[in-house]
């Protein structure tokens, strides 16, 4: 019987109510008294020198405020980067300065040049267009490989190269990689693209800076993953404000994929204009902004090789990685293809070598950081089409050369420096095989072909670590930030419940599901607990949500504040009934004392707590509210396979996707309805990767995929219907609930399933084709069988 | 947007009128025009509506001709030709999205001629005559490359007459993004002959494929089109697909466009 309350239960998400009927509270939704209107006049060009810019014309015109430039900037810091990553040399990465506004030279485009601040948005848009600026152009660096090309122009003159760092990983011995190459029976070797991409979550960013004169307080709302990070980074590194001080709202944020875990220049902008104007400033990007200021996705290129024994046993896998940063190191971007692409090169197999060298590249397009997966969907995808392309070399089967070097005994300790607690590849490939009914393959791919289409089946595994941790490790490699998070557990007297929580809900659901682990433990109604997130003038200071952490990192918070609470309640309920703290359990909202009938419900504890008159208050502070911070042990690891079934139109080259299926190991699941979602989401994010998505530059660096007209995002008639399985369940072995994380897994999990179904479609028509760069359009899969 | 001036005038000659006025300009659906003024890409003093004019509204179905109003939009057409010229009324039915097609209007789309766009292979597929307040053009006239018709300053589309074929087919193939027309080929079947319009592929916009619509007079079937082609040059190439895949296109959904006639 599934449960209807508690852990494992399935209620409706409680947020959809007011998402669906327009009662949401969206940062847009916010207009504080007498704002002004800021229009950021942004570069057209990738790569200028900034001669002047002259605003004389544009402040006289009706209803300016101000116009900033980089100069007035020039006191104050610029965006940080939060990881500093040593190269192989035991250098650090190179660290431009990033401004807020560009100062002499602009570096791509979509950059701030200017910002008008006026009473209306349509007044600070005429006074841009009144803004004379004068420029001279210079080369754009546009391509990763001329980028670091001898004599390639820089984006900063005053670093040495386009070069961020070289970065090696795992085995560090050439010679012994080399060697391990030398001696395999079977090397195969791919070079592939991992397409750039734009998040576009639906929601655009808005920022409004609010600064009160009477109290010097600032307040800034805004669309953010992580407040608190905003408002240690905006005020230690860019604005050198006391954080006491500020206060960072985020309120209903309508998805972020990443994209808003950054600090931006536009969030520093509006805090530090609301105190020179006097005025609240406001900020909302349109979606042709969005293109070319939020953080892009992706953007690498690899060569991988995989090296096998005579038994088909990986012996070695090495990888060569160009990694594109863009124009400027944004908050995570650095850790993308580093700690969090490099330590995943292992997969779910027990290859004893791997080497990962990676290049990051400074190139004059939009800064690239972390979006849903954050390099673990780059590994997942080298890997495991390196793997397919072996299987065809070979000639073997690619399910089972991949269930022959599966890891199978846990702990693991991989050779790029992870430990897998636990984990059951077989188990899911079991369970792929069966929902996804292989078995039925070879009929499908007859009726298929009896209607003039190729059909392919592809396989994938994909193992991703989330909740990154521990902090004293993080740090070590180069994080400038802990990976803790915090909830405090506020009973009130009547016996309901505030959870504040560092944790941050964009999507995911958190207000449905973090209620019912608390309301599960104590055994009352999920209705009686509610969450608190997303403002640090509220919640603990917690790092918020990214990386699959939310319930793995925030809810063993929330777990160990909660039982904080019940060992609290235990002793006033033991006082109550005149027993000892030892015999008293909590079961269904009642307090009852071991091998008695005397029981005291929730309520009346909860009630004591705040009235008390019959309360042991000589050992005892009265109040029911406790907080937590919890410091994981390690990652989280779900795993999983993924299959994809696709149909080719030989004539035209278009793919169509017929079946998708997960099975995936997330521990243990509290609202599996959400998990679903969650994975529906994430598949729906990678098979636009594989299909359609693509942040196209030309030579200039213009980004030619610049809007929904030539950005394809995937709609629902792209999708199939999805078998969605997550009943394969080793949990998590080092946190209390035993949960792993499920937000990136689709994302990171569909993209080879894809291709791989596609090369294998082409390969069942007697096309000799092992590899297309994603994304599949039909022109690139109808050259690819014609070329 | 910068600020214009409104009219929603009830009869044609009032919006001549109004459209007399320096950088007047008519608003049909306002599904192309709109976003180009929300981006600041255009400048209109006046926007004149024409959607509030009955006779631009009006559908007839008269002697194997239909005419079409203006300003009549694509969800009333995939309506009205449903069973009078069910390929019309199928191409109507797949522009765009339902708030498209509730708002754009046949007139704009026409008078915007996007080198992509349906209606254009339409009318050119059907022998169309394009009515306007001054005269009337018929399609092989009408159309003169990117973006550019025979219209003339102040004109405005007042109707469209369309003769209906025998049979005939679109197809569409959708450019991943925009979804408007990667390729898309109206193949129509006449007693005086067979037309083929191509629209999405051509450098110089809609087009008709003149050797296809010989191959196709001689023998209306799909391997009639065994062995021609249309030359690559002259084709778009951009991010959607090269110059061959374009003119490849062409080939594959004039066939599929002639079995599904
Ligand atoms: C999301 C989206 C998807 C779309 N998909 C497709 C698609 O798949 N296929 C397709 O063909 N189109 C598509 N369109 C375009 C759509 O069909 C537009 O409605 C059409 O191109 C313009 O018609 P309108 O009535 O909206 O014209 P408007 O935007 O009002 O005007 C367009 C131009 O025509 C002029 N004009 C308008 N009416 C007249 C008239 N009667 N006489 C003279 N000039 C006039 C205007 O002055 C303006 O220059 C799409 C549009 C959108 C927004």
């Amino acid at each position: 019987m599934p449960k209807d309350n508690g852990i494992g239960a399935s209620p409706k998400r409680r947020e959809d109510v007011r998402f669906l009927t327009g009662a949401g509270n969206y940062t847009d939704d916010i207009n504080v008294n007498g704002q002004a209107y800021v229009h950021f006049l942004r570069a057209d060009v990738a790569h200028a020198t900034i001669n002047s810019i002259d605003t004389s014309a544009a402040e006289t015109m009706p209803g300016v405020v101000k116009i900033f430039t980089g100069a007035d900037f020039a006191e104050v810091g610029g965006i940080p980067c939060g990881w500093g990553v040593t190269d192989r040399h035991g250098n650090p990465q190179q660290e431009p300065r990033h401004p807020i506004i560009a100062h002499d030279t602009i570096r791509h485009v979509g950059e701030i040049v200017a910002a008008v601040v006026a009473d209306t948005l349509e007044q600070a848009r005429d006074a841009a267009e009144a803004i004379d600026l004068d420029l001279s152009d210079k080369p754009a660096v546009v391509d990763m490989t001329k980028a670091l090309a001898d004599g390639s122009p820089k984006v900063h003159e005053d670093l040495s190269s386009n070069l961020c760092y070289d970065w090696v990983f795992g085995n560090p011995d050439d010679d012994a990689v080399q060697a391990a190459f030398d001696s395999a029976a079977h090397v195969t070797t791919l070079e592939l693209v991992n397409n750039r991409l734009v998040a576009n979550p639906m929601e655009p960013r808005v920022a409004i800076g609010d600064y009160s004169r009477g109290t010097d307080e600032y307040t800034l709302h805004t669309t953010s993953q992580n407040p608190h990070v905003i408002r240690l980074l905006m005020c230690a590194f860019v604005l050198g404000l006391p954080e006491h001080k500020v206060r960072v709202i985020a309120p209903d944020v309508g998805g972020g994929f990443g994209s808003k875990i950054f600090h931006y220049a536009e969030e520093a902008f509006c805090t530090f204009a609301a105190k020179a104007c006097g005025r609240a400033v406001k900020w909302t990007s349109t979606r042709a902004e969005a293109f070319i200021s939020d953080a892009h996705g992706r953007d690498h290129v690899t060569k991988i090789e995989l090296a096998l024994d005579a038994d088909n046993n990986f012996t070695a896998l090495r990888t060569n990685t160009m990694a594109n940063m863009g124009a400027y190191l944004s908050t995570f971007s650095t850790s993308v293809p580093s700690y969090l692409h490099g330590t995943l090169m292992a997969g779910n197999y027990k290859t004893p070598i791997v080497q990962v060298n990676v290049k990051t590249v400074f190139t004059n397009t939009v800064p690239v950081d972390a979006y849903r997966g954050a390099g673990r969907p780059e590994a997942t995808y080298q890997l495991e089409r390196v793997i397919d392309k072996a299987a065809r070399e070979l000639d073997a089967d690619p399910i089972a050369l991949r269930r022959q070097n599966f890891i199978t005994e846990f702990p693991y300790e991989t050779p790029v420096a992870l430990t897998y607690d636990t984990g059951d590849y077989v188990a899911t490939m079991d369970k792929l095989e069966q929902v996804a009914d292989l078995a039925g393959f070879a009929a499908r791919r007859a009726e298929s072909e009896k209607n003039g289409k190729l059909r392919g089946f592809g396989v994938n595994c994909y193992i991703e670590a989330c909740g990154i941790a521990p902090s004293n490790i993080v740090g070590m490699l180069g994080a400038r930030a802990g990976l803790y998070d915090a909830a405090t557990v506020r009973v009130n007297a009547t016996g309901t419940i505030s959870v504040f929580v560092g944790a941050h809900s964009h999507g995911q659901g958190h207000e449905t599901s973090f209620p019912q682990v608390v309301a599960d433990m104590i055994g009352i109604d999920e209705g009686m607990v509610d969450i608190v997130h997303g403002d640090t003038g509220r919640v603990p200071f917690g790092m918020g949500t990214y990386g699959s952490r939310s319930i793995a990192v925030c809810g063993s918070a929330m777990v160990r504040a909660t039982e904080k609470i019940i060992a609290k309640a235990k002793k006033i309920a033991a006082h109550l009934m005149e027993a000892s703290d030892a015999d008293i359990e909590l079961k269904d909202g009642q307090f009852t004392v071991a091998g008695t009938d005397k029981s005291v419900a929730w309520g009346d504890v909860c009630l004591t707590a705040y009235v008390p008159h019959n309360y042991p208050l000589e050992e005892l502070e009265p109040g029911l509210e406790e907080t937590a911070f919890y410091d994981p042990a390690n990652f989280t690891y779900p795993a999983g396979a993924y299959a994809c079934e696709v149909e080719v139109d030989p004539d035209t080259g278009k793919v169509t996707i017929e079946r998708f299926s997960a099975a995936d190991d997330f521990g243990n699941i509290i609202n599996p309805m959400i998990v679903d979602g969650q994975v529906h989401g994430g598949l729906g994010q990678g098979i636009g990767q594989a299909l359609l998505e693509n942040a196209a530059y030309d030579e200039d660096g213009q980004l030619l995929s610049a809007s929904y007209m030539d950005y394809a995002m995937p709609r629902a008639d792209d999708v199939p219907f999805y078998q969605v399985d997550h009943s394969c369940q080793t949990p998590c072995t080092h946190n209390p609930l035993g949960v792993k994380g499920c937000g990136e897994a689709g994302a990171i999990g569909s993209p080879p399933a894809v291709v791989n179904a596609v090369i294998d479609a082409l390969q069942s028509g007697g096309k000799n084709v092992t590899h297309i760069d994603m994304p599949l359009s039909p022109p690139r899969v109808w050259a690819a069988m014609n070329g | 947007m910068y600020e214009f001036e409104f009219v929603k005038p009830a009869t044609v000659a009032e919006a001549v009128a109004a459209l007399a006025e320096e950088d007047a300009q008519a608003l049909g659906g306002g599904q192309t025009l709109i976003p180009t003024l929300k981006q600041r890409l255009a400048m209109p003093s006046k926007l004149v509506s024409l959607t509030g004019i009955p006779q631009l509204k009006e559908i007839g179905d008269n002697d194997g001709v239909l005419t079409i109003g203006g300003a009549v939009t694509h969800a009333a057409v995939a309506e009205a030709a449903a069973d009078s010229y069910p390929a019309l009324a199928d191409l109507a039915s797949h522009i765009g999205d339902p708030a498209v097609r509730n708002r754009g209007t046949i007139g704009g789309s026409l008078a915007n001629n996007d080198p992509a766009a349906c209606y254009p292979a339409a009318a050119l597929g059907s022998g169309a005559t394009i009515v306007t307040n001054r005269r009337e053009i018929t399609a092989d006239e009408y159309f003169r490359g990117l973006f550019e018709t025979a219209l003339e300053e102040g004109e405005i589309i007042t109707a469209v007459r369309f003769p209906v074929p025998e049979k005939a087919n679109y197809q569409k193939f959708l450019q991943p993004a925009s979804r408007f027309a990667l390729v898309g080929v109206f193949v129509a079947k006449y007693a005086a002959g067979v037309r083929v319009a191509v629209t999405g592929a051509s450098e110089e916009g809609v087009f008709r494929w003149r050797e296809a619509e010989a191959a196709l007079d001689a023998s209306f079937a799909p391997d009639a089109l065994d062995g021609h082609s249309v030359d690559a040059a002259g084709m778009i190439g951009d991010l959607h697909g090269t110059r061959e895949y374009r003119a490849h296109l062409v080939k594959v959904m004039a066939k599929r466009a002639v079995a599904a006639a």
